[in-house]
């Protein structure tokens, strides 16, 4: 009983802050936004680290705290399921939650917005926890468009940016996309199974593996392909699988500590935690699972090509995240499940770490985000080089850091898998580690070595962005990019603290987790595993003899070698020879100019959807509402009772004649039809 | 006094708007309005017993009424409801307030029989919600234009005659052919027009057809459905923001309604026959609508046609003949009640500020209203069907309950979810954010208490039935698995 208080303690609390900061935000001041907002998420954080020595323990729950609502033979209800994979999501949502706010004090301190601020992103805090402490497909799908919303409202905080208001739009629209396919499949699990609670669908779910439904002409469709499929599909809008990635570079356009919390550590993460929970259902369709790596893959390897490129400090950042989230993905494929829950929780901390750090530089170079006006930092930030250093590493997947354990983890994992693309999941992710070293020290250098290319005079405005970042409309924009002769400096403690907080568990989660969550039972009868069908991780567990050993067997591994080769290529080129990239880049122009235009997925929506369906809306309405339906059928009628009326109009005067017209039909017709009975 | 509370229901504010029609000219405006406002609390505090007392066991008709009106032709002023038709008297008698409160400073001119208008046009729909006579239902249905026609025909905007002229016309044949039908019932049934008797009455396959394609014509053009819904955006423009709360939150449920207690009782078999027409029909206006409503350029039009696709979902879900099918639409209906009408008033003020409904005359209005944005904001996203706001109630148990009856169909309903949030939030872009576009938007003043409360309470009930759709849906189960039932019967004669 005191449990399930404590379970709804810890969504209600942040709820509480962000209604008392939103509600009142024009009238509390700073102090008290901040303060009500921090305290309802340390609640939560607190009451998590509660629940989660609880749930190892052995405790559990599952049960509902009200019906929602009931119809035909149906019922909804909101409802909690505490499992391992719930309460780890619990702790990492409300740990870099927490985080994030306290960042925020200082990152968001001129802004008008402040206060706003802090209500959306404990509003957010709220939504995710709902998600992630679901125990039905309903609450599920309540929290997933929950934290859309306030994406959409953080990515155009600053909604005086045109791009900041277009990009919100757009990550909402493609996102709603996704949802399309996810609500189909929530259909379908109601139509078949008769529930949306996630146990008796689980329970029911080995019956329907032969089932086979009639979707297009006389082929039979496996059930549980489709509804798989309909169901990653939800999570390829949410955690921006290509080809539904458009989205998340340009939601860069919100403020940073969002691009942390929501855009790197936890929201994007929310498909992977899908798909996670619904391993019952996937692993009973190896067709929706071949799906699901190819998708990765793909995102994995192309996503990370365009990080390359990328001169915005937060874009370089998001491609990285893309392409991680590929990774995850590719675990899914795999049916390493826990694998890519344990990639997940890596990654929010090394992410969240990175961007942060992005933010710190931000700040110290007066928001100018351009890495090539940068350079030679770590003088002046010490605190944020070497913890972007750290999480550099721990991205990169150095040995014994963070990243290593769970990275490496789904390279073995995509390895061992013999399912239908698993050989180019393998291949992509492999080259992907080089690619991800590549930019992730490309970017280091430029921002924290070399030499110092800020406060030039002819620098101070020319950073080339996509719109107009510059708008000097946003009070702390006025500032933007250092003066020439000024020197950045380091961030004050509500920065760097949540820094050096994050940047401990990036180093040494990995080392601490890949045991109990990977190769223990700690999602024993969570997480279901079809080890016959798919013994990829089954395989990969054979091999794998303790933390320590992984670590020190890594030395030995083609993973290491491609990464250190990332890092040494990209020292080279940017630090000793900046020729050669330049070089290189106007020799493959054509790749280049692929590269620069993002595959070219923004303009093919942008001409193909967007403009088609434009089209289309003209086409139906001048042509059907406007030519037809007005111009034939309607006009012509009413010329043609313009005739009679013209003959009534004898009769009757007045604006409602036409009205006792019809009475004096409806008349007309009673009394034969009256006379011809009698 | 319990015995009559649906006659008080129907009757106060008709009263109400005869002795507000009393108070004569202008000089008399602020007591007008204080009359009519009182009319309007005074006829919604008597249909709240209607929801606290209701029996949700029940399936059949509760605070019934029968008197004898016309026995010559066995006529009878018969009232009643069910849980299909007492939530609509509920939030019809609190819709008028908030009509009533928002033509308050607004509404100059004629105030007296402004408000006079509405009262009266709540009674009479309140009469056609409970009416279980043909007869009296049809007196109901057809007077209740009357009082429409004049708001749109002497409060309206420069286009009003066209407007008129084309509801009126698209009203003329629906009214013949539903009366024609009333007629042919009353023989059938051995001389009665008890609405009641009817579902009873067994009907050849072929009078049922008949019977219910004349229905479908009269009820279709007031829902609208595709391809009957041009005169609805033309009405809305022109008429007053009070006439396009009114239009939107209640007479567009009375079409949907009659499909509920003539067509598919009244003619089960025809029904089950002729779904596909319907659900084809259903989804051309979910689909169609959305993309005609992308490419508006007036506000108003825009929330017209996207009320036509919200009313796609209605008609849709009526016609799978499943539980979630039904009270998702009856549950849509509700929904569409509150956030249509509070997309209205949001149209209305800016409208009251600039004298524009044209997107391209805002941009940046955030900036001088952060209030009304807030609002707007929770209305639009109700109106995109987000979760935790009444608009994606319905939504989401019709399209789940499609996905029961054919995966195709729900695939075409579900393409709402894109397309409503396309043309609601490019819309809201547009208008909302951005920087202040001229010197119009410049000059906003943000929304005042009136409207603050307005909005907050229409807000409030969103937000309510989305976090907690099952005191709404709870008093329809027993009567829409009747229905069901009943609707599952033949009525085929043997």
């Amino acid at each position: 009983m005191e449990m399930q208080k404590l379970y709804l303690l810890v969504p209600l609390a942040p709820l509480f802050g962000a209604i008392v900061a939103g509600l009142f935000c024009r009238v509390i001041p700073r102090w008290v936004a901040h303060t009500v907002t921090i305290a309802g998420v340390a609640i939560a954080f607190a009451a998590s680290v509660v629940i989660f020595k609880d749930v190892l323990a052995g405790n559990t729950f599952n049960g509902s705290v009200y019906t929602w609502l009931t119809s035909g033979d149906y019922t909804f209800e909101v409802g909690f399921l505490i499992d391992t994979l719930t309460a780890t999501m619990m702790l990492v949502v409300t740990f870099v939650s927490l985080m994030v706010h306290i960042y925020t004090i200082g990152y968001m301190q001129e802004d008008p917005g402040y206060n706003r601020f802090f209500s959306y992103i404990s509003l957010f805090t709220f939504s995710m926890l709902m998600l992630v402490m679901s125990n039905n497909f309903m609450q599920l799908f309540f929290g997933w468009e929950a934290v859309g919303l306030v994406s959409y409202l953080l990515i155009g905080f600053w909604y005086t940016r045109p791009t900041a208001i277009f990009a919100n739009m757009k990550a909402f629209l493609v996102n709603r996309v996704g949802d399309f396919g996810f609500i189909l499949g929530i259909g379908l699990v109601l139509t078949h199974c008769g529930t949306l609670d996630y146990a008796a669908v689980f329970q029911k779910a080995p019956e329907l593996a032969g089932t086979t439904i009639n979707i297009w002409g006389s082929a039979e469709w496996s059930l549980m392909t489709v509804t798989c499929i309909c169901l990653f599909i939800g999570a390829m809008g949410k955690s921006a699988q290509v080809p539904l990635h458009v989205w998340l570079p340009d939601s860069m356009e919100g403020p940073t500590p969002i691009s942390a919390l929501i855009h790197a550590a936890t929201m994007v993460t929310a498909g992977i935690f899908m798909v996670s929970r619904m391993s019952p259902l996937f692993e009973l369709s190896t067709t929706a699972l071949s799906f699901v790596i190819v998708i990765g893959a793909i995102t994995a390897l192309f996503m990370g090509f365009l990080g390359i490129i990328q001169n915005d400090i937060k874009r370089v950042v998001a491609y990285s995240t893309l392409s991680q989230l590929g990774y995850m993905t590719v675990a899914l494929g795999a049916s390493a499940y826990s694998v890519a829950i344990f990639h997940l929780m890596t990654h929010a901390f090394f992410k969240a770490l990175l961007f942060l750090a992005a933010g710190s530089v931000i700040i110290g170079m007066h928001h100018d985000q351009d890495i090539r006006n940068m350079g030679g930092l770590r003088k002046y930030m010490p605190i944020t080089w070497i913890t972007s250093l750290i999480g550099s590493l721990a991205l990169i997947g150095t040995p014994f850091l963070a990243g290593f354990y769970s990275k490496d983890s789904i390279i073995e994992a995509a390895k061992f898998s013999n399912i239908p693309g698993s050989g180019f999941a393998y291949f992509a992710v492999l080259a992907g580690v080089f690619v991800t070293a590549f930019y992730s020290f490309r970017m280091y250098f430029l921002v924290f070595h070399g030499e110092e290319r800020f406060g030039k005079a002819d620098d101070a405005h020319h950073h080339e962005h996509h719109g107009d970042h510059d708008d000097e409309e946003v009070a702390h924009d006025h500032h933007h990019g250092l003066a020439p002769g000024e020197k950045p400096h380091e961030t004050p403690w509500v920065v760097t603290l949540p820094l050096v907080l994050l940047a401990i568990p990036s180093v040494v989660i990995g080392y601490i987790g890949i045991g109990p969550m990977v190769a223990g039972d700690f999602f024993k009868g969570v997480i279901h595993v079809d080890a016959q069908a798919h013994p990829a991780l089954a395989q990969f567990l054979e091999h794998f003899h303790g933390a320590a050993a992984m670590g020190l067997h890594a030395f030995s591994t083609p993973p290491f070698y491609l990464a250190l080769a990332g890092v040494v290529l990209s020292w080279f080129f940017y630090m000793k020879r900046p020729d050669i990239p330049a070089a290189i880049q106007r020799r493959f122009s054509a790749i280049h100019t692929l590269f620069e235009n993002k595959y070219y997925f923004d303009k093919i929506n942008e001409t193909v959807f967007a403009g088609g369906a434009r089209l289309l809306g003209t086409a139906f309405w001048k042509g059907g509402d406007v030519a037809v339906i007005d111009g034939v059928v309607v006009n012509g009628s009413a010329r043609f009772v313009g005739l009679v009326a013209s003959v009534t109009r004898f009769f009757q005067t007045g604006y409602v004649y036409h009205y006792a017209f019809t009475m004096i039909i409806g008349v007309f017709v009673l009394m034969t039809l009256w006379i011809n009975r009698a | 006094m319990s015995n009559h509370l649906l006659s008080l229901a129907i009757w106060i504010p008709i009263l109400a708007g005869l002795i507000v029609l009393a108070t004569g000219g202008d000089r008399n405006a602020p007591l007008a309005r204080i009359l009519a406002l009182l009319g309007a609390v005074a006829g919604f505090v008597v249909t709240l017993p209607l929801w606290a007392g209701f029996d949700i066991a029940k399936a059949g008709m509760q605070f019934e009424e029968l008197s004898t009106w016309i026995p010559r032709f066995n006529i009878n002023y018969h009232l009643g409801v069910d849980g299909i038709s007492m939530l609509f008297v509920v939030l019809n008698a609190f819709i008028t307030i908030i009509v009533v409160a928002a033509g308050w400073e607004v509404i100059e001119k004629k105030v007296a029989q402004y408000n006079a208008a509405f009262l009266i046009m709540s009674g009479l729909m309140n009469g056609i919600f409970t009416s279980l006579d043909g007869v009296l239902f049809y007196v109901f249905f057809e007077a209740s234009l009357i009082p429409l026609y004049l708001i749109i025909g002497v409060w309206g905007g420069p286009n009003r005659v066209y407007a008129a002229f084309k509801f009126f016309l698209y009203t003329l044949f629906g009214s013949l052919l539903f009366l024609i039908a009333l007629l042919y019932l009353f023989i059938e049934s051995g001389g009665s027009f008890s609405i009641l008797q009817w579902h009873q009455t067994p009907l050849t396959l072929t009078a049922q057809i008949w019977l219910f394609l004349a229905f479908l014509v009269a009820f279709a053009v007031k829902v609208p459905m595709w391809p009957v819904h041009t005169w609805l955006p033309d009405a809305h423009v022109e008429a007053p923001t009070g006439g396009s709360i009114v239009l939107a939150a209640i007479a567009l449920k009375l079409g949907a309604y009659g499909f509920l207690r003539f067509s598919l009782p009244i003619a089960p078999d025809a029904s089950q026959e002729l779904s596909t027409l319907v659900v084809a029909l259903s989804l051309i206006a979910v689909v169609y609508i959305g993309f005609v409503a992308l490419v508006q350029a007036d506000m108003k039009k825009l929330v017209a046609y996207s009320s036509i696709a919200h009313m796609g979902f209605v008609t849709l879900g009526f016609f799978m003949f499943s539980a979630m099918g039904i009270e998702g639409a009856l549950v849509q209906m509700i929904s569409h009640g509150f956030v249509s009408g509070a997309m209205f008033f949001c149209i209305g003020v800016m409208y009251d500020r600039v004298h524009s409904r044209q997107i391209a005359d805002y941009g940046g209005v955030v900036n001088t209203m952060p209030k009304f944005a807030a609002l707007f904001m929770l209305f639009s996203m109700a109106n995109a069907g987000l979760p935790a706001t009444s608009g994606f109630v319905g939504e989401f148990m019709v399209i789940l309950g499609a996905v029961k009856y054919n995966f195709w169909v729900a695939f075409a309903a579900a393409s709402s979810m894109i397309m409503g949030a396309a043309y609601t939030l490019w819309m809201y872009k547009r208008v909302i954010f951005g920087d202040v576009a001229n010197e119009h938007v410049a000059e906003l003043s943000d929304i005042n208490m009136r409207e603050f409360a307005i909005l907050g309470v229409l807000a409030a009930c969103t937000l309510w039935m989305g976090l907690y759709p099952q005191p709404f849906t709870e008093v329809m189960h027993a009567s829409v698995n009747e229905l069901l039932r009943h609707v599952a019967a033949s009525k085929i004669p043997m």
